[in-house]
């Protein structure tokens, strides 16, 4: 088992973000830090767009993301509608 | 942006950063291909296919300078009310300006050698793919090197060791530790330089960097550099997953080409983990407030999160790098080491040191029980009582450096705490030093490399280290004042201990005067 | 406890950091000067590049170019990190809202065919053009000395990356995923285009970061901006109803009017510094001029036909009277 992470800046543009992330994880673990917001997953872990949008009741490109990222490990693919961080082993 | 072709048919991002940028170049014919790419070949990494290269991120310039606008936006916002405010007064205690010296003079001028190097690199790839992540990382590197000085030019304005950055980085004795780092990647081929600075230092190690420093900056008060911090990271995680990318596109191209990358992967954990030194030493030391001990956050970020990387890399043949059984020893002592020595070299340095306080030294003690009271509590106690009786002591006798990562020889066997590690080599007739098998085997790879560096103890003795136009045969000549001038350090002001300092004074008077009708 | 640290007013010790208070007095220093003057090494180097071991990291000798001080260049835009992404970004949006306003609005499926092909036989090779500026940007920005001069370089790179992709919107918006293909077809094969990529390729192979620069943004951009985007799609091609395709190409205008004044200043301050550098600059403008000039010929044609060397001449005394008042005759 490994672990994949995923930090973002701890706001108001996030906390529909991280509900989101959580809501589709359910294995994620989220760490409070300060100014910070940690979420750590077993192999994989997925932020989906639609998701995200029902919570914002907004269109929401995952790109905009970028802005409040801290940091991340594990393999990375994005699409249109999810961006997946993920370990092979 | 949706992007619809004339028909309206709506493309996705994959397909729509493809057309943005991987059609975009071609086969040159009027010059050689080898011509026009002459860096790409002679490191031996055999590269059969450049359309195999996923970018992850998929950004385009229109995505990246919106984003990117934002970001600035918010920064320099906070920048501006932080220095309308003295938000530097905020901070916990006027010693922790101190651990944000070494950033600058340590870290930021190397963002720009970052920017330099990326835009090599990128000009250097004959890849579409590769080209635009390296130079898009290029700009980065500029934004970070740039926003840092921002970030600290108003501490620059109150307060003495943050003058000079670039100019300290080149000459000054510690200094030349992250700058021959530096040196050592740019001065590498692009495919190495990828692996150590895209992948060693960026996906391994960046977060021990930055996390640290920036969670250490929000716990102590320092808002500007936490913002800066902040949104430096946010480039960050794409630049890791450049190195990750890079990594496994090098090894995915030819098994030709594993054993290159894993010396690669052996030199450029090593090397960024002395670097590194100056971080544990600053956690440990030089916050007020502690966030965490180095071994932690080394636990966390190298160990744990490091460990799932080599497992996953493990597929293509790679091996966790070499020498990590005494990395994993040394995570007890290297702070300790590195502070006793920036201690006794205060003298020469450009920010101050101090002996810790009881309830500081008791939280080392706490932290790392198997080392702290045996080996460097009783040392620390000892300079502390000859400063209180006015001993304060500062070493006058210039330190042998290890020749490749210029570190003093501080270090210690493997195994043995209270014995100095030695290595020594000979080549071409000379004799050359190291502080560990680490080091001395990366000189051994690459002698004609490092018999260049350039050594700042070595280099004072031979008289390099003056200003122009100096004169050491002169009645009464001062060699420590004067290597200080060649520095551009302020005698008295930048320097010695931070009992005393001009800085604790103002800091002092300034917070009184907040806080009183005076 | 709660500070009013605002009510506190104290004495700064000093106004901004040594090497730009030794240039500029110890005053206020905008974020430019903090951000660019020296913050490039330039001593004490530990060792040679493996890729260059003639030549220190960062080394004057890398261009025929001599200057006392390579901090004596000044963009007059000021460009530092940020005040780049924000004014880009400004551009961006504007962009966005044209491109958007196009394709909204069906403008496109009204333009005259004729007068469509013409449009994607001009523009869409273009990309390739700007694909390789943007690789020129990057050798002169890694290759030059002093941030300075170097820094407008790494704009210059990723700006003509984004008029690729651009470029590449308007072709999507004009045509469809094939006819990118064939443009860069045209771009590899087409008589007409030969001479323009023999010059861009022939650029690659530049070691002089100055020359590179006056090859690449003084000479090609300098005739190529105007002549094609000024002159051919806002001016001819709007004329024949195709204004709509002029809106999407208003970056390029704007673009080039902005970056030209920095390259001017570029030229002026080497030119200035020593009959030497003026005469080599002098001999290099005129060189590559040339070779644009005949280069961008047949390029022309595709959009104009036979008043092309018409055209061309005009840009060419256009582009005289513009270095002369750089201080450069050619």
């Amino acid at each position: 088992m490994s672990t994949v992470f995923i930090a973002l800046q701890a706001n108001e543009d996030t906390r529909p973000i991280i509900e989101a992330i959580v809501a589709d994880n359910p294995h994620a673990v989220v760490n409070q830090q300060p100014a910070m917001v940690k979420i750590d997953a077993e192999d994989s872990l997925v932020v989906r767009r639609e998701t995200i949008e029902e919570l914002l009741g907004r269109e929401f490109d995952l790109q905009e993301l970028q802005i409040n990222l801290i940091s991340l490990s594990g393999h990375l693919d994005e699409t249109d509608d999810e961006m997946k961080l993920y370990w092979n082993a | 942006m949706d992007m619809k072709t004339s028909s309206g048919k709506k493309l996705g991002l994959k397909e729509k950063y493809r057309h943005m940028t991987r059609g975009l170049d071609w086969e040159t014919t009027y010059q050689k291909r080898e011509d026009v790419f002459p860096y790409v070949a002679y490191e031996g990494i055999k590269i059969h296919d450049w359309d195999k290269w996923e970018d992850p991120f998929r950004l385009t310039m229109d995505s990246y300078w919106k984003y990117q606008a934002e970001k600035e936006r918010k920064l320099y916002a906070i920048i501006d009310a932080y220095a309308q405010n003295n938000g530097h007064l905020n901070v916990t205690d006027a010693r922790y300006l101190n651990a944000i010296k070494l950033f600058l003079t340590g870290i930021s001028p190397l963002e720009y050698m970052a920017h330099r190097g990326f835009t090599h690199a990128g000009r250097a790839f004959p890849g579409s793919g590769p080209r635009v992540a390296c130079l898009m990382q290029a700009l980065d590197e500029l934004r970070h090197a740039q926003t840092q000085i921002h970030s600290l030019s108003n501490y620059n304005k109150y307060y003495n060791g943050f003058h000079d950055p670039a100019h300290m980085l080149q000459r000054v004795w510690y200094l030349s530790v992250p700058r021959s780092f530096f040196d050592d990647a740019v001065t590498a081929g692009p495919f190495e330089f990828m692996v150590a600075i895209g992948f060693s230092f960026e996906y391994v190690l960046t977060n021990l960097l930055f996390v640290p420093f920036v969670s250490g900056a929000a716990y102590n008060g320092d808002m500007g550099t936490m913002t800066f911090g902040f949104s430096a990271q946010s480039d960050e995680a794409r630049h890791m997953t450049l190195g990750l990318e890079i990594i496994k596109f090098i090894l995915e191209q030819d098994p030709d080409n594993v054993p290159i990358v894993q010396r690669w992967i052996d030199k450029w954990t090593w090397r960024g983990y002395r670097v590194l030194t100056l971080v544990g030493m600053m956690m440990d030391y030089m916050l007020p407030k502690r966030i965490m001990s180095w071994k932690e956050a080394w636990e966390v970020y190298f160990e744990q999160n490091g460990g799932a990387l080599f497992k996953d890399l493990s597929r293509y043949g790679i091996r966790p790098p070499k020498w990590l059984d005494q990395i994993s020893f040394d995570k007890d002592h290297i702070s300790h080491q590195a502070w006793a020595t920036f201690y006794q070299y205060g003298a020469i340095a450009d920010f101050h040191t101090w002996s810790p306080t009881e309830d500081e030294l008791d939280w080392l003690s706490s932290k790392y029980p198997d080392s702290f009271d045996k080996y460097y509590r009783p040392r620390l106690d000892y300079w502390r009582e000859q400063a209180e009786q006015g001993n304060r002591f500062y070493n006058k006798t210039l330190p042998q450096l290890c020749q490749t990562c210029q570190i003093p020889m501080v270090f210690t066997e493997p195994g043995d705490p209270t014995k100095i590690c030695y290595r020594e080599v000979d080549y071409q007739g000379e004799k050359f030093h190291f502080c560990s098998d680490g080091c001395k085997e990366i000189f051994e790879n690459e002698p004609e490399k490092f018999k260049q560096s350039w050594l700042p103890a070595n280099q004072i003795y031979q008289g390099n280290c003056f200003p122009d136009g100096t004169d050491p045969t002169v009645e009464g000549f001062d060699p420590v004042s004067k290597v200080l001038e060649y520095y551009n350090i302020q005698a008295g002001r930048d320097n010695l201990d931070f009992d005393g300092s001009e800085d604790q004074k103002n800091f002092a008077k300034w917070r009184g005067m907040a806080t009183s009708n005076e | 406890m709660q500070m009013d640290l605002r009510t506190v007013s104290i004495q700064p010790l000093r106004q901004t950091y040594d090497p730009v208070a030794r240039r500029f007095g110890d005053k206020p220093a905008s974020r430019y000067q903090e951000g660019t003057y020296d913050i490039q090494s330039t001593a004490n180097f530990h060792y040679r590049p493996t890729w260059d071991p003639d030549h220190e990291i960062f080394d004057t000798a890398r261009t025929r170019i001599v200057m006392s001080d390579w901090y004596a260049f000044k963009d007059p835009r000021q460009f530092y990190y940020g005040a780049y992404t924000l004014a880009r970004a400004k551009q961006q949006d504007a962009a966005e809202a044209n491109l958007g306003f196009v394709e909204n609005h069906g403008l496109v499926a009204n333009l005259d065919a004729g007068l469509r092909d013409r449009a994607i036989a001009l523009l869409l090779p273009l990309r390739h053009v700007a694909w390789g500026a943007n690789l020129n940007g990057a050798s002169v920005c890694a290759y030059g000395y002093g941030t300075a001069f170097t820094q407008p370089f790494i704009f210059q790179a990723m700006d003509h990356l984004a008029i690729a992709q651009y470029l590449t919107r308007i072709g999507l918006l004009l045509g469809a995923e094939e006819t990118l293909d064939k443009a860069k077809e045209s771009w590899l094969a087409d008589d007409a285009w030969q001479g323009l990529r023999r010059y861009v390729e022939d650029t690659f192979v530049l070691k002089d970061p100055f020359e590179l620069f006056i090859a690449q943004d003084v000479a090609l951009d300098g005739l190529l901006y105007p002549l094609v985007f000024d002159t051919i799609v806002n001016g001819v091609f709007a004329a024949e109803g195709g204004t709509p395709i002029a809106l999407t190409t208003q970056f390029m205008t704007d673009w080039f009017k902005e970056t030209r004044r920095w390259a001017d200043a570029t030229v002026k301050t080497a030119a200035t510094e020593s009959p030497e550098n003026r005469a080599l600059i002098e001999k290099w403008v005129g060189h590559w001029r040339d070779r644009a000039a005949a280069a961008l010929q047949p390029v022309a044609q595709i959009a104009v036909g036979d008043k092309a060397d018409a055209l061309i001449a005009e840009q060419v005394e256009q582009f005289n009277a513009r270095l002369a008042k750089a201080g450069v005759k050619v």
